[in-house]
C-alpha cells in the first residue's frame, strides 16, 4: 500500500491547449491517503475517468506529478505501476479457468508457481469464487466475473490501489448489495486502497472513507460523506449530494439585512462586512432536511404558498413558492399542508449556507441563532 | 373445432419449386446417371452399384483426393496464421485505413480464371515477371515441366487470390475488441504474445471459424484457377478432385462414373466441412 500524491496535476486531449476550458483536468493537487476507501464522485464528463486513468498509467498526464509513496511515477506505464483496474464491464480471459484469471497477473511477473497458488486460493476465499476455480470464466455471470476482475486486483500484494471505474453498472440490482458488501469486507480486510469511480451518490457515500467531487475537470472537494452532506464547500456539492439537493436562494446585502424572499435576517457587524467583500452574487443555501413548517417568526421564518407535495412513504417533499424562488422541504408525514396553502418555512440555523459565487463564504455557526 | 387455414402453402410453394429446381432435380438427374451405362440417346443400361464399386476401388479417385487434401491443408496452414498477421499489423484509425482495405480487397473482386490467366502469364520463366525473377535468381523455374514448381506456383497463387479473405474477416474481428481488454492486460503485465494468444484470439474464433470454413470448402472446390495455369499437370500432378470429374464427365464422356464420382466428391466436401467444423466448434467450447 502506498500513499499517493497528485501535483499541480493537469490534463488536455488536445495537444496545445491555450485556455482552461481545452484541459479535461484543470489543476488537481490532491492526497490519495493509505488504506482508506476513496469515492471519485462527479457527474458524466466531469473529468473522473480522465483522473482514473492518469493514475493507472494508461494515461500520461499533459503536465504535473504524480508520486506513489514519494515516487515519481508520473511517466511509467501501466504494467510497471502497482495499480489494478476493474473496469465498467466485467473484462475476463475467456479461455481460462476462474483460478487461471486470478493466476494471471502473477505469472505474468514470474513469481514462483507455489507461491501463485497459495495467493490465489487465499484471494478467491476472499471474494467467495473458491467454488468456481476450477470452472471456466467464460459461463459465469457478470457478477462472479466482475469479483474475478476485482481478484485479479488483489491477488498482487505490492498493489498500491484498486481502481475501480463504475463497477456496478452492468450488475443485476439484487446481486449489486452483495458485490457492494464484498468490496467494503475487502477493503477493511486487506487494508488496500479502493478509489472508486461513480456517479451514483449512494454508492459513493456507503463505501468511502473520503469523497473527492469532481465537477468540470476541478476537485470542488474533498472529504468524509457526512462533511460533504453537512458542509458542502461548493454549490455544486450542494446540490450534486443529497435528494433532492440544497435549497440555494439568491439574496441581497442591505445593509446589515440579508434578504432572502420576504424575510430580512439581521446581521452582526462582523458578517455583514464579510459578506460585503465577497465578490459574485450571495446566495442563501440550506438543505430540505433542516427545514420545518410552523408559526411565523419575524426576521427568521421564511414565508411562501405550497405549490407541490410529493408523498415518499413516512415523510413528503413539498415544493413552496416564496416569491420568486422555489424552497424544497422535507417534512414529516404527520405535518398537514395542501396545495395553495400559506406556510412558513422554519429553517435550523446552524444548518443555513451563505454561498458568494460558487463557493461558501465561511461563517461562524451561531451566524443565524446556530446556538438555540 | 380447430379451424384450418391452407393459405400457409401458398408461401411455401415457391420455396418448393424453386429448391426443386435448382437442387433436387439436377441432383436425383445425376443419381439417375450414376446408376446407368450411358451410350447415347435411348442407348442407356441400368448398372445399378457398379460405378461406385469401381470408383471406390480406383487408383485415379483416391490419388485425386490425397493431392485435393494436401493442397487445402496447406493453403489453410499458409493463409490463416497469415492473414492474422497481416491483420494485426494493419493500422486501426487513420486515412491508410481505406487505402489498406482497398488494396486487400481487389484479389477477392477478381473472377477466377482472370486469376488464372493473370498467374499464368506471371508465372512463365520467359515472360512472366514472376518467373522471370526466379530465374534470374538461379533457379530453374518451369511450372509446366516441374512438379514443385507447378505445386508452389498453384499455391502462391492461392494465397495471393484468398488471404485477404481472412485478413478482413480478422480485422473486423480485431477492431470489435473492447480497448478495456488491452488496458486490463496491460494493468496484468501481459507480454504482446500474451495479449494475442488470451485477449485477441479468444475473440477472434467466431470470425474464424466462418473464415476457415469458407476457404476449406472454396479450396476443396478449386477448380477454373489451375484448368487455366497447370491443367492438372504435369502428368496429373496437381490434378485435384475437380479437374479428374471434368476429365471424366467432358473428356472421356463417361457420364455414369462422372454423375457417381460427383456423388462421392460432394459427399466428401460435405463430410470433411462437417467433422471440420464440429471439431473447431468442439475446441471453442473448450473440451
Amino acid at each position: 500500500m502506498a500513499e499517493i500524491q497528485l501535483k499541480n496535476l493537469r490534463h488536455s486531449y488536445y495537444p496545445n491547449p491555450k485556455t482552461d476550458a481545452d484541459y479535461a483536468l484543470k489543476e488537481v493537487d490532491l492526497v490519495w491517503e493509505e488504506g482508506l476507501a476513496y469515492a471519485l464522485l462527479g457527474p458524466s464528463g466531469s473529468g473522473k475517468t480522465t483522473m482514473l486513468n492518469i493514475l493507472s498509467g494508461l494515461l500520461s498526464a499533459s503536465e504535473g506529478q504524480v508520486l506513489f509513496d514519494g515516487r515519481d511515477v508520473t511517466t511509467l506505464e501501466a504494467r510497471d505501476r502497482n495499480i489494478a483496474q476493474v473496469f465498467q464491464f466485467p473484462v475476463i480471459y475467456e479461455t481460462m479457468t476462474v483460478e487461471e484469471n486470478l493466476a494471471f497477473p502473477l505469472k505474468t511477473r514470474k513469481i514462483p508457481t507455489a507461491q501463485i497458488k497459495e495467493r490465489v486460493h487465499f484471494i478467491a476465499a476472499e471474494l467467495g469464487l473458491t467454488s468456481l476455480l476450477k470452472r471456466k470464466a467464460r459461463g459465469l455471470s457478470a457478477e462472479q466475473k466482475q469479483r474475478i476482475s476485482l481478484g485479479r486486483g488483489l491477488v498482487r500484494e505490492d498493489v498500491a490501489a484498486i481502481l475501480l471505474d463504475e463497477p456496478l453498472t452492468v450488475i443485476d440490482p439484487a446481486e449489486k448489495m452483495a458485490l457492494r458488501r464484498t468490496l467494503k469486507a475487502v477493503q477493511l480486510h486487506l487494508g488496500v486502497k479502493l478509489i472508486y469511480v461513480t456517479h451514483d451518490q449512494h454508492e459513493a457515500m456507503t463505501l468511502a472513507d473520503r469523497v473527492v467531487v469532481m465537477d468540470d475537470g476541478e476537485v470542488v472537494q474533498v472529504g468524509s460523506p457526512e462533511e460533504l452532506f453537512a458542509n458542502p464547500a461548493h454549490k455544486f456539492v450542494g446540490y450534486f449530494i443529497g435528494t433532492p439537493g440544497m435549497n440555494f436562494i439568491d439574496c441581497q446585502l442591505a445593509e446589515d439585512m440579508l434578504i432572502v424572499g420576504q424575510t430580512r435576517y439581521k446581521l452582526d457587524a462582523v458578517t455583514a462586512k464579510k459578506l460585503a467583500m465577497q465578490s459574485g452574487g450571495l446566495s442563501f443555501g440550506i438543505r430540505p432536511d433542516f427545514l420545518t413548517l410552523g408559526a411565523e417568526q419575524p426576521g427568521f421564518s421564511i414565508p411562501g404558498t405550497v405549490v407541490r407535495m410529493e408523498n415518499h412513504g413516512d415523510e413528503h417533499i413539498i415544493a413552496v413558492d416564496i416569491g420568486g424562488s422555489q424552497m424544497l422541504a422535507r417534512v414529516e408525514d404527520s405535518v398537514c399542508a395542501d396545495v395553495g396553502d400559506a406556510v412558513h418555512l422554519i429553517p435550523s440555523g446552524e444548518a443555513i449556507r451563505i454561498f458568494a459565487g460558487q463557493h461558501v463564504v465561511p461563517l461562524p455557526q451561531t451566524t443565524f441563532g446556530g446556538s438555540s | 373445432m380447430t379451424e384450418f387455414n391452407n393459405r400457409a402453402w401458398l408461401f411455401v410453394l415457391p420455396v418448393l419449386v424453386i429448391v426443386a429446381f435448382n437442387a433436387i432435380i439436377p441432383m436425383m438427374t445425376m443419381v439417375n446417371y450414376s446408376v446407368q451405362d450411358i451410350f447415347g440417346p435411348g442407348n442407356r443400361y441400368f448398372v445399378g452399384r457398379e460405378w461406385f464399386q469401381e470408383l471406390l476401388g480406383d487408383n485415379e479417385l483416391r490419388n485425386a483426393l490425397r493431392r485435393q487434401i494436401t493442397f487445402s491443408t496447406l493453403v489453410l496452414l499458409i493463409e490463416v496464421p497469415l492473414g492474422i498477421m497481416i491483420a494485426l499489423t494493419l493500422p486501426k484509425t487513420g486515412r491508410w485505413v481505406p487505402f489498406c482495405l482497398i488494396i486487400l480487397g481487389l484479389p477477392l473482386l477478381m473472377p477466377w480464371n482472370v486469376v488464372g490467366v493473370m498467374w499464368q502469364i506471371f508465372a512463365r520463366a520467359d515472360i512472366g515477371l514472376g518467373g522471370a525473377a526466379i530465374t534470374a535468381l538461379g533457379f530453374d523455374f518451369n511450372y509446366s515441366r516441374d512438379v514443385l514448381d507447378a505445386w508452389f506456383t498453384i499455391v502462391t497463387m492461392d494465397v495471393w487470390h484468398w488471404t485477404s479473405l481472412i485478413v478482413l474477416l480478422s480485422y473486423s474481428g480485431l477492431r470489435a475488441i473492447d480497448p478495456a481488454y488491452y488496458r486490463a492486460a496491460q494493468i496484468d503485465g501481459a507480454s504482446r504474445l500474451q495479449v494475442f494468444r488470451y485477449v485477441e484470439l479468444p475473440k477472434l474464433t467466431g470470425v474464424l471459424t466462418i473464415g476457415i470454413m469458407l476457404r476449406l470448402m472454396d479450396s476443396l472446390m478449386i477448380y477454373s484457377e489451375l484448368f487455366v495455369i497447370t491443367g492438372g499437370g504435369p502428368g496429373s500432378s496437381t490434378s485435384f478432385l475437380s479437374q479428374t470429374l471434368v476429365k471424366k464427365a467432358i473428356g472421356q464422356f463417361d457420364l455414369g462414373p462422372a454423375a457417381s464420382f460427383s456423388i462421392i466428391y460432394f459427399m466428401i466436401i460435405v463430410t470433411l466441412s462437417f467433422v471440420f467444423y464440429r471439431s473447431i466448434t468442439r475446441v471453442q467450447e473448450g473440451e
